[in-house]
């Protein structure tokens, strides 16, 4: 056994190996491994944590309908309910805790000046329906952030409502679908990249379009011919995501555009990567309709655990006039919403939402853009394409890319390099989550086999970026030495072990129900 | 700049180290026609500082609702939040986590929205809910879709006179490009009943559901039990929509009450106003339905050793698998806003909602009989939650921009949402929480009794 | 006299007698893993050949079961839809989805017998 300095010993002795601990704890705990039982084993409805004035008698109005059963919505203290969810916290992994490079998502970090300016008074506890006189400042936020984005993509027109990507995605493919409409042209199919997002497929069928799939070529991009041969008179447009989900840029994309409109049909970028671009280019020099901008991946609000999002659309004049309601004008007594459509005349398909909007994300996006200015976010690109070169650089050699480089924002690799190892892209994955990472994406895009989607983001450093990279050449080498078990056993270090996700689907349990119930009902 | 962790040695040497001589390399892909040399004209980068103090000058020309009496609702509604929410909502953990797609290390997130169900479908009175979707107008547009897959066929959804004018233009939204048919009933605020019996009158046998607020836009509490039965009597389905949550704590839930389908803002518990967004839309159902619901849902299981877990489930639905054939384009959900729910509810509690909700309806009971005095104001409901309908005998929008000259906000304007029907220009919405004091509706009653002093 | 098909969309009918029994291959329940959802199609409905009959799910992926044969549904296998696992356990026998009256058994000779079939998954590789 060797010491250190002050004398500890710096490993471990014999009885406290990881793996063969001689006792269970009493109270199930494993140091700082907490079990925490659901607030409905711990709560009850006789407890509460917050102090309400008592309401004394009055006569009631509500028409015989109080409600008289038990709700079955347990209280907690205020310190009981701090513990539980703090505990709770502490099982998950977040871009705070450490790297992230999930493909396609944008793990990026999340400066907290932006949580703070959102939670002004001002800004935050002002009501959608108040007098527009009252919330000047908020219709500026909207004016500015419109400001920003239109500038940033050098397209004339934003719709800001989009509550999320997909959500964008709907209101671009209507967008579409109106102007044709408006027409006269009733089209019927989208085309769609294979190695598209599943919302975009969702998306067009929701807009009552049938898809098409569109293949890809050697290189990951589309197949220019096969998308020629794909358009006519029926189409009504391409939903197209650049960078692609490969990473890639999509270097036909001008021809892409003019093909699209010499069909007769309409460009719908999906932005979800414009994080790769920013500063850089503008879809607008693309020739690209409509774009929807997920402010959560390119301009760092929070994911929050999946949401809320926010994705706002940018529109070519020609599909301009068909954007949805509210739209922020500036008026001669200043700003002013314009919630309805004209009596006559007015083209826009109309109100995708109650009220204007993910305001609490257009105050963080613009606090970011403010923060990084047109220098800052054109570095973000630059550092975010820089970051994932190095690594597809780096990984090359002891895992396969999928495709030739340079990427953009994010590496693809497949699983070929674990051909006969036994070893999986997911347990590949879950083995990554005992070196401390989150995994990256898998299996997608599907126009690969194992995908394996690494995107870095611009704020992981080269310190970091070395660590990963050391340790993904060290995984490669375990499972080519046939360490399976440290596979296909992973996770061994997380608070659960693998979970059985086919008991989950076969026999739903959606929410908890008192024992004696369950009983009961059995 | 400080989110950027690289300096130029740094950049250097990882271009060296891929073989390229500089940054342009890596963006050769890009067509030459659309490359930008020069910066684009926007302001530069600003220290934490300066955009400090830029928000600070944003929110200055708003007037935040703790500065005034304060009585708008409409669809959203300020409550009190417990700080101990904003706090734990902003633990990285959370915050900075993703949809949680490797429960292993998720499952903070996933155990929350599982007890985030659970709360859900209960207070709502429904055998299942989903862990959320954007707010409760795109969730009300869900229902009726949902709602046209389980009738399969029927392709009419009726809509209530009140339900909040904007759920009804996201409805037809979200379904103009199918081949629904979405009939709205005209608002008559000052005829509850009749707007049930009309409704009930308008169910045939292509309707796929009938769609009720309660309480409606203009605080009328219904009670939905005739409704779902005219509705279930001709095979149709009842979609229940309540935007103002705290009232279940009160009122009896839409499920009990018979609801095939309940949809709700769920704002009231947890969320800022925020100026409209983020909110946070309920889903909940018959747990016959749940392979036709939107959405994510979360389910317990066991791991490997097992342990109790939790994980996504029923993903099959759902567009990542199903692509063009999934019951709705729904990736995200309003994860953080969820959690903010979850925390607030477990701080209430049963005990602590029912008086929470109490509070609320003791203070529309008290600005009822205020109003009700006033010469030219004509209180319009009977039964209601914490929300009432006036009608003046002039125009309410320019009475509320004079009292909000008197520091007073005093509800919506019906205008607002409808400004073309001329029958409903002299309505005025006004909502109370445990927010709004005896002394708020004081004030409101006196300058309001002030301002129907002038002439017409 | 029993005779067994099989398309290449991975579905098999054993007919006996003008009325078929219809179900998923062993490579097509390999292929999709653990099933957990069923769901069948309602009796008496009118199927054309390569209509959606089924819908099979497993954890991670939906497909549906195509009509191999133009028919009336005359009988379902509601085992499979309470037991979603006798889809992986007995995909061939216990498994099977839904009986079917064939109105045109010349649709038959476009499908495989089973060395055809063999021979085809073989070449899926």
């Amino acid at each position: 056994m060797s010491m250190n300095r002050t004398g500890r010993p710096t490993q471990s002795g014999p009885n406290s190996s990881n793996n063969a601990v001689p006792f269970e704890t009493t109270s199930g705990h494993r140091g700082l491994h907490l079990v925490e039982p659901l607030i409905f084993e711990i709560g009850d409805a006789r407890h509460s944590g917050v102090d309400l004035e008592d309401v004394g008698d009055f006569d009631h109005a509500l028409g015989g309908l109080e409600r008289e059963d038990r709700m079955g919505l347990p209280g907690l203290s205020e310190p009981e309910t701090v513990r539980h969810y703090t505990r709770l916290s502490q099982k998950n992994y977040g871009i705070d805790s450490g790297f992230f490079p999930l493909g396609s998502c944008t793990m990026k970090h999340n400066p907290r000046i932006n949580e703070k300016v959102a939670r002004l008074p001002g800004l935050a506890d002002i009501h959608p329906l108040q007098p527009e006189s009252t919330v000047q400042g908020a219709l500026a936020v909207m004016r500015d952030l419109a400001h920003w984005l239109t500038t940033l993509t050098g397209m004339p027109s934003v719709a800001l409502s989009p509550k999320a990507g997909a959500h964008g995605e709907l209101c671009g493919i209507m967008a579409i679908r109106s102007a044709l409409e408006a027409r006269g042209d009733a089209r019927k199919v989208i085309l769609v990249p294979e190695s598209a997002h599943g919302t975009n497929p969702a998306t067009a069928a929701f807009c009552g379009y049938q898809v098409k799939a569109i293949p890809a070529n050697d290189d990951g991009r589309v197949d220019l011919a096969a998308l020629k041969a794909a358009l006519g008179p029926d189409v009504a447009g391409i939903m197209l995501t650049n960078p692609n989900t490969c990473g890639l840029f999509e270097r036909d994309i001008i021809e892409i555009a003019d093909a699209v409109h010499e069909a007769g049909g309409f460009f719908y970028c999906d932005g979800a990567n414009f994080n790769a671009i920013v500063g850089r280019v503008r879809p607008g020099d693309l020739g690209i309709d409509a774009m929807h901008i997920n402010l959560h991946k390119t301009f760092s609000t929070p994911h929050g655990g999946g949401g809320p999002g926010s994705g706002p659309v940018v529109f070519s004049k020609a599909l301009a006039p068909y954007a949805p309601i509210p739209f922020v004008e500036e008026g001669e007594e200043g700003l002013f919403l314009r919630e309805h459509k004209a009596a006559e005349g007015d083209k826009s398909f109309g109100r995708l939402v109650a009220f204007h909007g993910q305001m609490g994300m257009y105050v963080r996006a613009l606090a970011y853009m403010m923060s990084h200015g047109a220098d800052g976010l054109r570095q973000v690109a630059e550092d975010a394409v820089l970051n994932a070169n190095y690594l597809l650089h780096e990984l090359a050699s002891d895992m396969t890319p999928s495709f030739e480089g340079p990427c953009m924002h994010e590496a693809l690799f497949d699983d070929r390099f674990l051909k006969d190892t036994g070893v999986s892209t997911l347990d590949f994955a879950k083995a990554m989550i005992d070196e401390g990472y989150h995994p990256m994406t898998m299996y997608f895009p599907l126009v690969v086999h194992g995908a394996m989607l690494i995107e870095p983001t611009e704020t992981e450093s080269k310190d970091t970026l070395d660590q990963f990279i050391a340790s993904m050449r060290a995984l490669a080498k375990a499972a080519r030495a046939d360490e399976t078990d440290r596979f296909t056993g992973a996770p061994y270090f997380a608070p659960l072990k693998r979970l059985d996700e086919t008991r989950a689907a076969r026999q739903p349990i959606l929410k908890w129900t008192a024992p004696q119930s369950q009983e009961a009902a059995e | 700049m400080r989110y950027l962790p690289h300096n130029e040695t740094d950049r250097r040497a990882m271009l060296s180290a891929i073989g390229a001589k500089s940054i342009d390399d890596l963006f050769r892909d890009v067509p030459p026609a659309a490359r930008l040399d020069a910066l684009l004209d926007l302001p530069l980068h600003k220290s934490e500082m300066e955009v400090d103090r830029l928000f600070r000058d944003y929110a200055r020309q708003n007037v935040p609702a703790a500065e005034h009496a304060f009585f708008v609702g409409c669809g959203a509604y300020r409550h009190h939040v417990p700080a101990t929410v904003d706090h734990l909502i902003q633990r990285g953990e959370f915050l900075t986590a993703y949809t949680p797609y490797q429960p292993e290390i998720a499952q903070g997130t996933l155990q929350y929205l599982f007890e985030f169900q659970t709360q859900v479908a209960n207070l709502l009175g429904c055998d299942v809910a989903n862990a959320s979707l954007y707010d409760g107008s795109t969730a009300c547009g869900e229902a009726i879709l949902m709602a046209r897959r389980i009738t399969r066929g029927r392709k009419r959804a009726i809509l209530a006179g009140g339900l909040h004018s904007h759920y009804g233009d996201v409805a037809q939204t979200m379904t103009r490009f199918g081949d629904e048919d979405v009939v709205r009933l005209a608002p008559s605020p000052d005829d509850a009943q009749g707007d049930m019996d009309r409704l009930i009158a308008a169910i045939d046998d292509n309707t796929s559901c009938v769609v009720v607020q309660t309480p409606d836009m203009f605080g009328h509490l219904h009670d939905l039990g005739p409704i779902a039965e005219a509705a279930h009597a001709k095979g149709a389905l009842l979609v229940a929509v309540v935007t103002e949550v705290v009232s279940l704590g009160a009122v009896r839930s839409p499920g009990e009450m018979g609801a095939d389908i309940v949809v709700a803002e769920g704002q009231s518990i947890g969320n800022s106003l925020n100026f409209g967004g983020p909110y946070l839309g309920l889903f909940a159902t018959r747990a016959k339905f749940v392979r036709q619901m939107p959405g994510r849902l979360v389910g317990e299981t066991v791991d490997a050793d097992g342990q109790r877990g939790f994980v996504l489930t029923l993903s099959t639905r759902e567009q990542h698998i199903r692509r063009e054939k999934a019951t709705s384009n729904i990736c995200t959900n309003s994860g953080l806003c969820s959690l903010a729910f979850t925390i607030h509810m477990t701080l209430l509690g049963e005990e602590g909602l029912r008086k929470l909700a109490l509070l609320n309806h003791r203070q529309a009971t008290r600005l009822k009989a205020a109003l009700s005095g006033i010469k030219g104001v004509k209180v319009l409901n009977s039964q209601f939650f914490n929300e009432v309908s006036v009608r003046l005998d002039r125009p309410a929008a320019p009475v509320v921009e004079a009292l909000a000259g008197r520091k007073i906000l005093a509800g919506v304007p019906a205008s607002r949402l409808y400004p073309d029907r001329d029958d409903l220009a002299n309505i005025l919405i006004l909502a109370t929480t445990e927010t709004v004091s005896d002394g708020d509706i004081a004030a409101l009653s006196d300058a309001l009794a002030d301002i129907m002093q002038a002439e017409l | 006299m029993t005779m067994i098909r099989y398309s290449e969309d991975h579905e098999w009918v054993r007919v006996e007698d003008g009325k078929g029994t219809v179900g998923i291959t062993d490579y097509a329940q390999a292929q999709l893993g653990d099933v957990v959802f069923v769901e069948l199609p309602e009796k008496g409905a009118t199927l054309t050949k390569g209509d959606e009959a089924a819908v099979v799910e497993s954890v991670k992926a939906a497909s549906e079961l195509y009509a191999p044969v133009s028919g009336e549904i005359i009988g379902l296998n509601t085992a499979v839809v309470d037991e979603p696992a006798t889809v992986n356990t007995s995909p061939l026998d216990a498994g099977w989805f839904f009986e079917i009256a064939l109105s045109d058994p010349s649709e038959l000779d476009d499908l495989m017998d089973e060395d055809a079939y063999e021979a085809f998954v073989k070449d899926l590789g």
